[in-house]
């Protein structure tokens, strides 16, 4: 058992918060979210600078060959100042995915470039239809000659327009939700056929809805092998979610330190409001939601490597679930204690507020990890319970 | 970052384990899994095998007969005990006065009560709370005067728990009424069958004798039963409670209980089906699944910053509160669990004794009680809105 952070992991953390501290200001934020591609091209290439762009990578190939830990501790970071980089999507998800089952000639070619920030990607997992099912996949893709032809729609596709890349998962054969036949795909955005609806998100975000008609990609777009790529699916939205559980802590870390601040601050009735037993206990309560938070985001970050798929899926939906009803609490509970002016969108509470009703809506919300959870159950080794007495005396 | 034991710590665990199973009598595990009446007897049982092998005191230094663990030995004990159905450790002696004795008692006092306690020979309550003096401990009115070599001690103590056992208790009383009030109080220690010592039951609304009232009147304490010094009392019970040990979340003895709901559910039905298919209970149990989960990482947390020497400190009261609503939230759904038989209530049945009819199952007839009996845990130990005024001023220093 072992909470501490190795010194390489140290470092890390103190290089991102620094980083960060300087080029990510409120105010800088509100800028870059304002923006015309609504992300810093300036930051990311800073980011690829301290080499944060490889971080799923391995080390032979050049990346820091980090895991759930390294990705936990970038995307606290990320989460306490609110970043809208395109991290989540291009390194955690599709860096990651590319490392896990791409080809040696589409590792070689790609990760280089994500690496150094010249290339940046999306997942299109999300359809229409499918809320959060992973396994739902309407989208077709059918092979034609040397090319896979690609029709369908995906939507809410995080950073969707301004992707290099996209991955695009595809039925090849099966019906709609069965979890055999998905494959998964690199697809060129500027792809004829491709077209695309960008629009911004509530968290200062952008996404896009994405159709595919008659899309003609070659047959080494193929990602992994084709018909099985659900689990690989999975696990990346697995690594996905643990790094969002970590940016919500970040980003609840923030708010309970700017609403205690406020308490202390703010004077009505000759005193500072936190003077006041009914918002100290509030504020206590928001303490331990994020305490609970920071420990299931670690249990997360450890367990999303588990080779073991119970034993991750269990983990990674608790952590979901429980994040999201936390976040939930200290969001709503942040700006009532900072009243009105909790409601502006001049500070920076309700932004944090807003990007933590994003998170528990990423991947599925609590309900749909409950769900998981139960569907992940183990058996116990022992019954508990006696067996019944076989006789018993009338008295 | 490593969530699982280290290999040292799983080799360790397999002997308590070992041990654990080849000294706790069944029928005593029975009785504490299926929430029956435990005697006296039953508590003795298991703290004299704990003895015999020289573990009843795992977090005391060794000079004063402990086993002086680390936390995370202590944590594997006491995890490995619950988990098998171990009764709980009565805390009095072994982990409230014992340590206070250690540090704080005289030479005399040490060798006089430690052994007694270690070997579970002495039984001790705590002599805290009054009729007046709740949340407001420290407004306590028990009077100790100074008369030779004896205090003469006059008053009420009450929600005194298993004093009916004692053969000691530990009390604050008020030596001095000038200064802050937290002043005049001083530690004594109380022999239970000393002349104007009377112990009355309170039947709390589970219709069980667990606290008492113990009334004193003109009482003879010897000089040498004062623990430090006269008026310090305030100083030593503080002590005692910065001894909290991160057992208080009982996060063992939840996941022992919450293993013990899922079977009940599985074997009730609602509706032509599995209670725990049932979506709507189903999902109420997952949520206190899932809150266990993350309060069993942040006990570990708090181990790991523990065995860094960082010792436990206002963050127990976190533990508390979250440990508690936890422990009560799976007896509310014990109870809800069995439907219209929590309803009979019939004592006798909680007895591992009783041998008639029953009404409908066996595991249905306690859980009404116990989860009326639970109501107490937020408000034993310093209630959770006290809690939540410690977090409030010592960690976010409103």
């Amino acid at each position: 058992m072992d909470f501490e952070f190795t010194e390489e992991q140290r470092m890390l953390q103190e290089a991102i918060g620094k980083f960060l501290e300087k080029n990510y200001t409120f105010e800088m934020r509100r800028e870059i979210v304002g923006s015309r591609v609504g992300y810093s091209p300036t930051v990311w290439e800073g980011m690829a600078e301290l080499g944060l762009l490889g971080l799923p990578v391995s080390q032979d190939a050049g990346g820091f060959g980090g895991g759930g830990v390294e990705t936990m501790i970038v995307m606290e970071a990320l989460g306490r100042h609110l970043s809208v980089e395109p991290y989540l999507g291009s390194v955690v998800m599709a860096a990651s995915c590319i490392a896990t089952v791409g080809t040696p000639d589409q590792q070689s070619y790609l990760l280089p470039k994500i690496m150094d920030g010249s290339l940046r990607l999306a997942c299109a997992f999300g359809e229409p239809g499918s809320r959060y099912d992973l396994d739902h996949v309407e989208t077709t893709a059918r092979q034609d000659g040397g090319f896979w032809v690609i029709d369908g729609a995906k939507s809410v596709v995080m950073h969707g327009a301004v992707a290099d890349l996209l991955i695009v998962s595809a039925r090849t054969s099966g019906a709609t939700k069965d979890r055999d036949g998905i494959s998964l795909f690199f697809v060129n955005p500027g792809e004829e056929g491709v077209g695309g609806r960008e629009y911004p998100t509530y968290d200062g975000m952008r996404a896009a809805e994405i159709t595919f008609e008659n899309v003609q990609v070659s047959s080494d777009s193929l990602i992994g092998v084709a018909d099985k790529a659900l689990p690989v699916i999975e696990l990346v939205a697995d690594r996905a979610i643990a790094g969002l559980c970590a940016e919500a802590v970040g980003a609840m870390t923030a708010l309970n330190a700017a609403t205690l601040e406020y308490l202390k601050t703010r004077q009505q009735f000759g005193v500072p409001i936190g003077r006041f037993q009914a918002l100290q206990h509030r504020m206590v309560d928001m303490l331990m939601h994020a305490e609970q938070a920071r420990s299931m985001a670690l249990l997360a970050a450890v367990r999303v490597d588990d080779k073991d798929t119970t034993e991750r899926r269990r983990a990674v939906s608790a952590a979901k679930e429980l994040i999201g009803r936390a976040g939930r609490v200290i969001g709503q509970e942040a700006i009532q204690l900072h009243g009105g002016m909790g409601m502006t969108d001049e500070l920076a509470v309700g932004h944090y507020v807003k990007r933590l009703a994003a998170i528990d809506t990423a991947f599925g919300d609590s309900d749909h990890h409950l769900d998981r959870f139960v569907a992940a159950e183990t058996t116990p080794d022992e019954p508990i319970l006696a067996k019944p007495r076989s006789k018993w005396k009338k008295i | 970052m490593d969530l699982d034991y280290t290999p040292e710590e799983i080799a360790f665990r397999d002997e308590v384990r070992a041990f654990v199973q080849a000294n706790l009598p069944h029928e005593v595990s029975r009785k504490v899994i299926e929430h029956k009446r435990l005697s006296k007897e039953d508590y003795l049982v298991w703290q004299k095998a704990l003895h015999r092998k020289g573990w009843a005191a795992p977090h005391w230094p060794v000079e004063y007969g402990g086993c002086g663990w680390n936390s995370v030995q202590c944590h594997i004990l006491e995890e490995e005990s619950a988990l098998a159905g171990a009764p709980r450790i009565i805390a009095f002696g072994l982990y409230m006065v014992g340590p206070v004795i250690y540090t704080f008692g005289t030479p005399w006092q040490k060798e006089h009560y430690l052994p007694k306690i270690l070997s579970s020979e002495d039984w001790w309550c705590q002599g805290y709370s009054e009729p007046g003096s709740g949340s407001d401990l420290a407004s306590l009115k028990t009077k100790a005067v100074r008369d030779g070599d004896h205090y003469i001690v006059n008053g009420q103590k009450t929600w005194t728990t298993l004093a009916q056992y004692a053969d000691m208790m530990f009390c604050l009383v008020r030596t001095s009424s000038e200064g802050k009030k937290q002043e005049g109080i001083s530690f004594l220690l109380i022999d239970m069958r000393s002349p104007g010592v009377e112990v009355r039951p309170i039947i709390t609304l589970d219709g069980e004798h667990e606290v008492n009232e113990v009334w004193l009147q003109d009482v003879k304490v010897p000089v040498e039963n004062l623990v430090g010094e006269e008026g310090r009392g305030w100083t030593y019970a503080k002590f005692l409670l910065s001894n909290e040990r991160t057992g208080i979340a009982g996060v063992a003895r939840s996941k022992r209980e919450l293993a013990y709901l899922k079977a009940i559910a599985a074997k009730e039905v609602a509706g032509g089906k599995p209670l725990i298919e049932n979506p709507r209970f189903r999902d109420k149990i997952t949520r206190v699944e899932i809150d266990l989960m993350a309060l069993e990482i942040t006990v570990l947390r708090v181990l790991a910053a523990d065995r860094q020497g960082k010792p436990l400190g206002p963050e127990a009261s976190i533990l508390k509160i979250k440990g508690t609503e936890i422990q009560q939230a799976l007896t509310e759904l014990e109870m809800e669990a069995v439907g219209p038989y929590a309803l009979p209530h019939l004592p006798a049945q909680w007895s591992d004794h009783w041998l008639g009819e029953r009404v409908g199952p066996e595991y249905a007839a306690p859980l009404a009680a116990q989860y009326f009996n639970y109501r107490k845990v937020s408000i034993y130990g310093g209630s959770n809105e006290i809690q939540r005024n410690i977090i409030a001023q010592q960690v976010l220093g409103l």
